[in-house]
């Protein structure tokens, strides 16, 4: 076998367990949300299908899959059918530039853990960032719904917001390795995890990435106490599953990020590299259910004040002082 | 140098197959049983009230114009952060007067209300 045949070989089956994983990860952190809410408002939560409700997901596919797809009058035919692809793609994507693990060798070659090494790659997180504002916008103004248009204007407002915040937060990220290589990135913090170095920097970049997710206390886009359910109140069966689903691997991407930026990525003692990895993915996703248990809502004036006159005024200084500890050290 | 994008072009192609993919199936497999009433709007169960495409607060084209011109800021913060020990004191002090010009700016919108939501 040819060495290039061999490559695309490895290249596929590296793609197909990342999204198998992904796909996975993002289905089961719908139940263990479900699961963990009920734990914390003290009832059982789904526990019938299968052994303590473990085959849930595969329930919820097949309803959605088998569920009437709705398209309400006068909504925009095309738009409104590919806004949730819009939505979920991005966040699939994301993923190809974060690494996983140390580069392991297989065949006698070195595979790098991580679909893309792109020299680029934290720009490449920020312009999918900005394209996944795309998949709310387009769904929320499609629809032909008041809600829907309400919920998709708050969220253009909020993502467009809270990304300025998040990428000024990154900027101390890249001054202490100098490079936009996440594999560097993560390389540089081997010994030491960036978060020693810059709290609050990764308290910004945390804050942002809930807001990025509509999380709440962030979650105003589809506040259901107010909006139905904003920007997917008229999708209905698959579309709303990949709404759903986009949001999920979002989180699990934006988790996987904030560990490569802050907390060191795969580095570890003791346990191999990618369960290290995923330890932490988990770690922020249980810690996102935990917020949305425990928070309340933000007021839209609230959330718009926090962002512009907190955040982003805070992220600005916090690259100065960076600026001039480096020098000085 | 393409080597690098390849498996991003890959993984772009086989994400898009499956967001359609997901999209053609339910569509073949979902009943299709529309009627007058259930493609209405939702709006709580009323008859929908005029048109959903209505004009919106100018509010949010401000924060547009705002994003716009912070984000572009930030765009010239990132070539900075990876070369700031090369340009060592004389980059810090640019970037300084650079960020202090943009207080300046955001003071002002600021004072003016822009930020204001009532």
């Amino acid at each position: 076998m040819s060495n290039a045949t061999l490559d695309i070989i490895l290249l596929l089956a590296k793609i197909a367990l990342v999204f198998f994983v992904i796909l996975t990860m993002a289905a089961y952190l719908v139940l263990a949300e479900r699961r963990i809410l009920a734990w914390i408002q003290d009832r059982k939560g789904p526990n019938r299908v299968g052994p303590q409700g473990l085959l849930q997901p595969l329930a919820d596919v097949i309803k959605m899959l088998t569920k009437e797809d709705v398209r309400p009058a006068g909504a925009d035919k095309w738009l409104f059918y590919l806004a949730p692809a819009m939505a979920a793609i991005p966040a699939i994507l994301t993923f190809a530039v974060i690494p996983f693990g140390a580069p392991v060798i297989l065949f006698g070659r070195e595979l790098p853990l991580v679909i893309s090494d792109l020299n680029v790659g934290l720009l490449f997180f920020m312009a999918l960032s900005s394209i996944a504002v795309y998949g709310v916008a387009i769904g929320g103004w499609a629809s032909n719904s008041k809600y829907a248009l309400l919920g998709s204007i708050r969220g253009l407002a909020q993502l467009i917001s809270y990304e300025l915040s998040m990428g000024l937060s990154l900027v101390p990220a890249v001054m202490l390795s100098r490079s936009f290589r996440l594999s560097d990135i993560v390389n540089a913090q081997a010994h030491v995890p960036f978060i020693v170095y810059q709290p609050l920097a990764f308290i910004i970049f945390l804050i942002s990435i809930a807001a990025e997710c509509k999380r709440i206390p962030f979650d105003l886009p589809e506040a259901e106490g107010e909006l139905v359910a904003g920007f997917h109140t008229e999708y209905s069966g698959m579309r709303f599953g990949l709404f759903f689903v986009g949001e999920y691997i979002n989180v699990i991407v934006l988790g996987g990020l904030a560990a490569s930026f802050f907390l060191g990525g795969w580095h570890g003692p003791w346990l191999p590299a990618p369960v290290w990895f995923i330890v932490k993915v988990l770690a922020f996703a249980v810690f996102f259910i935990w917020m949305r248990g425990t928070l309340p809502r933000l007021r839209y004036d609230q959330l718009m004040h926090f962002g512009w006159k907190v955040l982003t005024p805070l992220a600005l200084i916090n690259i100065l002082v960076t600026g001039w500890w480096l020098m000085l050290r | 140098m393409l080597g690098a994008y390849l498996p991003i072009l890959l993984l772009v192609v086989i994400s898009i197959c499956f967001g359609l993919g997901a999209l053609v199936l339910s569509s073949f497999v979902g009943p299709k049983k529309p009627s007058k009433v259930k493609l209405q709007p939702y709006e709580c169960g009323c008859e929908p009230v005029g048109s959903a495409r209505e004009r919106f607060s100018i509010k949010f084209y401000l924060i547009a114009m705002l994003f716009i011109l912070f984000d572009i800021e930030a765009v010239f913060l990132y070539p900075w952060s990876i070369l700031f020990k090369k340009l060592g004191m004389f980059g810090l002090a640019e970037m300084g007067v650079f960020i202090a010009i943009l207080l300046v700016g955001y003071i002002y919108i600021w004072k003016k209300g822009a930020l204001e939501w009532e």
